[in-house]
């Protein structure tokens, strides 16, 4: 399942993509993540459970700002949270 | 000095239904899905997985007290009582709060699994219009979630906005829908990305002289737009279905289909029940595993 965790405003488009079912849970994306926008939690999406990387309910309605540091306006991008990500679970609409 | 008598436009009725014949003393399993959203508390009762009864109410200052007051009131009159229920799982954004639930699961894979139920396993695409948020889910031929997109940074688009609108205009918000769809030509629709100023832009036009019906439907088209936006995120596949309680208003389906040029299909029961059904559906499969039935 691809979870989309952010929102759509005036200015644009901001989400983060989870793909569940590449996600192991593994939390490497939360250390990662200089602003400490992810967590690992139970998934409440399937019944057989597990643990997935979602985007801390904090952050949701903000991330335009909480990423920005992480997404320089010049120069290679480099996104510490899908560098971390061995299984390549995450990925960003902006 | 006299007290005027106002209406409350926005308020849209609370009831409750048994729906099934089927005596639930000859069932094997009893359960029941608690949906506590944003605005509205559902809850349905399911014997054997068939829907039994149910009930739909406001969702009041306390969670945990509608939680129970809306079960109770979903099982009213039909000899069942709380403890009989062999599993409840609480869904909605107040699932959290639901005191007897014995699992949380997020409304997002409740309204795939309930329009699933609803609408058969040809869905694809759920588009959940809530009082608070709005989502749109795609889904396989088991009702799986398989991408979901949830807006919930303002009320535009969804059944809280809504509310605010009927207020504005003094209609009654179940016939905002009929009236909104009362005009000769669609005029250009009004700001979409807040409600505050959309009903700031509405405002406007009533008083620039524009007749009621055309400003319901400057604003129902700017909802319409919204939501359409959205889905437009993680694609529209048919078959098509609307679910929650913004289904109630013909003024958004329909403005849906034109922008869309898909025909959602026709529900066989209450779309708004989808988050509470397929919550019951889970605490069926959820019993069964425990039970090593299956």
């Amino acid at each position: 399942m691809k979870a989309h965790y952010g929102y759509k405003d005036g200015s644009g488009d901001y989400f983060i993509v989870v793909d569940t079912d590449k996600c192991d849970g593994c939390g490497k994306c939360v250390e990662a993540c200089p602003p400490k926008v992810l967590e690992i939690t139970e998934n409440e999406y399937d019944i057989e459970g597990g643990t997935m990387a979602t985007v801390k309910d904090e952050h949701r309605k903000k991330i335009k700002y909480s990423c920005a540091p992480c997404k320089p306006v010049a120069g290679e991008r480099r996104l510490p949270c899908v560098l971390a990500c061995e299984p390549k679970a995450i990925s960003h609409s902006w | 000095m006299a007290q005027v008598k106002t209406q409350e436009y926005w308020r849209w009725p609370e009831y409750r239904k048994t729906v099934s014949g089927r005596d639930w003393h000859k069932a094997d399993i009893i359960t029941a899905g608690v949906d506590i959203g944003s605005v509205g508390s559902k809850a349905t009762v399911m014997v054997d997985g068939e829907l039994y009864s149910y009930a739909i109410m406001r969702t009041g200052g306390v969670s945990e007290d509608t939680a129970i007051k809306v079960t109770e009131w979903a099982l009213e009159g039909t000899g069942l009582e709380a403890e009989k229920l062999n599993y409840v799982v609480g869904t909605g954004y107040g699932r959290v709060n639901v005191p007897f639930a014995k699992r949380t699961i997020t409304e997002i894979a409740c309204h795939a699994r309930g329009a699933h139920y609803i609408y058969g396993p040809t869905v694809r695409t759920v588009l959940d219009i809530g009082g608070q948020d709005c989502k749109a889910i795609r889904c396989d031929e088991r009702g799986k979630v398989l991408s979901f997109l949830m807006n919930d940074k303002c009320a535009a688009g969804t059944g809280r906005g809504l509310e605010v609108f009927a207020d504005l205009i003094s209609v009654p918000i179940s016939e905002l829908g009929k009236v909104s769809l009362d005009v000769a030509q669609e005029p250009p629709p009004v700001s979409n990305t807040c409600v505050i100023f959309a009903k700031a832009e509405s405002l406007a036009l009533l008083r620039q002289g524009w007749p009621k019906e055309k400003v319901a439907a400057a604003y129902h088209s700017a909802m319409a737009e919204r939501i359409v936006d959205l889905l437009t995120r993680v694609g529209v596949e048919k078959d098509f279905v609307v679910t929650g309680g913004v289904t109630n208003n013909v003024g958004i389906v329909q403005r849906l289909e034109r922008i869309l040029k898909i025909k959602p299909l026709e529900p066989q029961m209450e779309p708004i029940l989808a988050g509470a059904l397929g919550a019951s559906l889970f605490a069926k499969a959820l019993y069964e595993k425990e039970q090593g039935l299956r």
